[in-house]
């Protein structure tokens, strides 16, 4: 046994071994020593962990039914009650946890889609066209970027209510397709992505300026679009103060205000306390996988906004 | 573009189009691209801000004993002076500052070391650091003010059991904690973001230059200091920009925690006094007011923002 498992740790060692170093080398350039690399990466974990500690806490919490979340310890399994919890979260109210689920991705989904779409066809404009007042109507923009999203949601609401359209999906759906920062953004994209030529080619080729969009600016923009619409489904994934104020009916609330509906709830009842914190879990769910799976496009979303 | 054409264009065709493109159809052209983000733009901030003005401008008034039909009348500022004569509402005003001055330089200083710590040459699995301190952004404020909330409560929180643990009492939820864990929660909230933004800021500094300082003898310590800091100063002045503009929008947080403690009341920061103008007090004119007083206070802290950095940029 010996004569053949010290063969195979030979061979394993000098593959892995000698890659790892050189790649350090190479970053490293002889410079560090042992106790700043400890020190940098050891803070770099600590950091870390105040940030996925939470979410783990919610995780492990969302497992436990009610007596086992004041009972034990909160990083250890009680009884696993994970489906018992889920089984509850979708029986409360006649299932309306998923009909909530399902508004919040009818809101983000269609603000993020045809919301981004309008923003990027005001930012190609604003690139790729000449017209007067071009200048006035981009300040325009950028003082609706300036402007607190809720010092206008209660304007909007005392407005909604006057032409009858408070607790109605209009009341949602039409205040988040207005994303000043995505125009701004689709400007800058499509300054670096479209080149003015391949839209001149286009035109004497006999495109006309709304098939060349579709047909050449659009897909070349196409990782902005994606960038765009990712930062607004979160942001109205997000949204807390817009829906509260605007709906009153349960059956069109998203998912955030109903969820802290439970939470008024579990104040005085703390058998709603698991629903809370399982309801929480799975509404995070969604955007966890979006975000891990398009990490390359927020990354280059944050650093359009902020560096140009 | 109109440089560039000639050259994409046979000569003697380009004049007469480009001259049409221009002035003929193009605003025509441009329109149809700009009218959707125009017309909501229109219903969801111009008309909305405009009908605020002028609701702010008038006033609701019962005749007599306070039966009948409410009448409407033109009371001028009478709405201002009676939101800034609210001691609740300049209580929350103050509190703002406050949780700002705690807040901005806690998040923005921790994202800065976070960042610069990340670029240090002797940084590893930063992929996955990455990943990791942008998690909190996936999560929403609600969720998060909530996860909070039960990581303050006694009996079911780890924190405050550690803390006990270790012959720390610490009550979380009362009045003199309740607006650091406030601050905690948006510490937690918005670190990770500007840490990617700062990242990527700092990758983009030349390796030429931080090479140049190594070989003079700087160390990693020093050149972050002198070299890489100052290089990202225009993207931490953006920051503080987006940061300012956001506390300013502080409501979610706080009224979630709300219904955890009692030490947090119906009009703690500007946005839950609106709110509860509009709501609980039915005072739509005041509310209007206090809106546009938040509002007004967003444009003039981003407009001195805005003239700071670019002289900090200038000199």
């Amino acid at each position: 046994m010996s004569t053949k498992t010290l063969p195979a740790l030979r061979t394993k060692t000098p593959r892995t071994m000698p890659r790892k170093s050189a790649q350090r080398q190479d970053t490293v350039a002889g410079h560090g020593g042992f106790a700043s690399k400890l020190t940098v990466n050891g803070l770099l974990v600590v950091g870390s962990l105040y940030m996925v500690v939470p979410v783990l806490w919610l995780l492990f919490a969302s497992t436990k039914n009610a007596a086992d979340l004041y009972g034990t310890s909160a990083y250890a399994l009680g009884n696993f009650a994970l489906f018992e919890n889920i089984a509850a979260v979708a029986a409360q109210d006649g299932g309306v946890f998923f009909r909530w689920m399902a508004n919040s991705i009818l809101y983000a989904g269609v603000g993020a889609v045809l919301g981004s779409l309008i923003s990027v066809m005001a930012g190609y404009a604003f690139d790729k066209f000449n017209f007067r007042w071009k200048d006035s109507l981009f300040g325009f923009v950028l003082v609706g970027v300036l402007i607190p999203n809720t010092a206008t949601v209660l304007p909007m609401y005392l407005l909604a209510s006057v032409v009858g359209m408070t607790n109605t999906i209009w009341a949602v759906l039409i205040p988040v397709l207005c994303n000043p920062f995505g125009v701004y953004l689709a400007r800058v994209y499509a300054a670096s992505y479209v080149p003015s030529e391949t839209l001149e080619a286009a035109r004497v080729d006999g495109a006309g300026p709304i098939r060349s969009f579709f047909a050449l600016g659009l897909p070349m923009m196409m990782p902005g679009y994606i960038t765009i619409a990712l930062f607004q489904f979160v942001g109205v994934w997000n949204n807390f103060m817009l829906p509260l104020v605007m709906l009153q009916d349960q059956q069109l609330l998203p998912v955030s205000v109903g969820i802290s509906i439970w939470q008024g709830y579990a104040v005085p009842q703390p058998e709603f306390v698991p629903l809370v914190i399982t309801g929480s879990l799975l509404s995070i769910i969604p955007l966890l996988v979006a975000f891990i799976m398009l990490q390359r496009f927020w990354k280059s979303g944050l650093t359009t906004g902020a560096v140009k | 573009m109109a440089t560039q054409a000639p050259t994409a264009v046979p000569q003697p065709a380009a004049p007469q189009r480009r001259r049409s493109t221009a002035s003929g159809t193009g605003g025509r052209t441009a329109a149809l691209f700009l009218v959707p983000f125009f017309a909501v733009f229109a219903i969801a901030m111009v008309a909305p801000v405009i009908y605020a003005i002028v609701l702010s401008f008038y006033a609701q008034q019962k005749s007599g004993l306070g039966f009948g039909e409410a009448k409407t009348s033109f009371v001028g500022f009478e709405n201002y002076l009676q939101v800034l004569e609210s001691e609740s509402f300049v209580t929350g005003i103050a509190r703002l500052g406050l949780y700002c001055a705690i807040y901005i330089p806690c998040m923005v200083g921790g994202a800065v070391v976070f960042a610069l710590l990340l670029d240090a040459t002797v940084a590893r699995a930063r992929k996955l650091f990455q990943l990791l301190v942008f998690l909190p952004h996936a999560v929403p404020g609600v969720i998060a003010a909530l996860i909070w909330a039960y990581l303050y409560t006694p009996g079911i929180s780890p924190v405050v059991q550690a803390l006990q643990g270790g012959g720390i009492q610490v009550n979380f939820l009362d009045a003199h904690m309740v607006l650091p864990a406030i601050v905690n929660i948006g510490v937690w909230e918005w670190t990770g973001y500007n840490v990617i933004i700062l990242f990527t800021a700092l990758q983009a500094v030349p390796r030429e230059i931080l090479e140049a300082a190594r070989v003079d003898g700087a160390g990693e310590i020093r050149a972050a200091v002198s070299i890489k800091f100052p290089l990202i100063l225009p993207a931490l002045s953006v920051i503080m920009l987006f940061t300012i503009i956001g506390t300013l929008q502080l409501f979610t947080e706080p009224s979630i925690i709300a219904k955890a403690t009692p030490s947090i009341t119906s009009t703690w920061v500007p946005n839950m006094w609106a709110y509860d103008a509009a709501f609980i007090r039915h005072n739509l004119n005041q509310a209007a007011a206090a809106s546009i007083i938040i509002a007004a206070l967003a444009a003039f802290l981003s407009l001195v923002v805005t003239r700071f950095s670019s002289r900090m940029n200038k000199s």
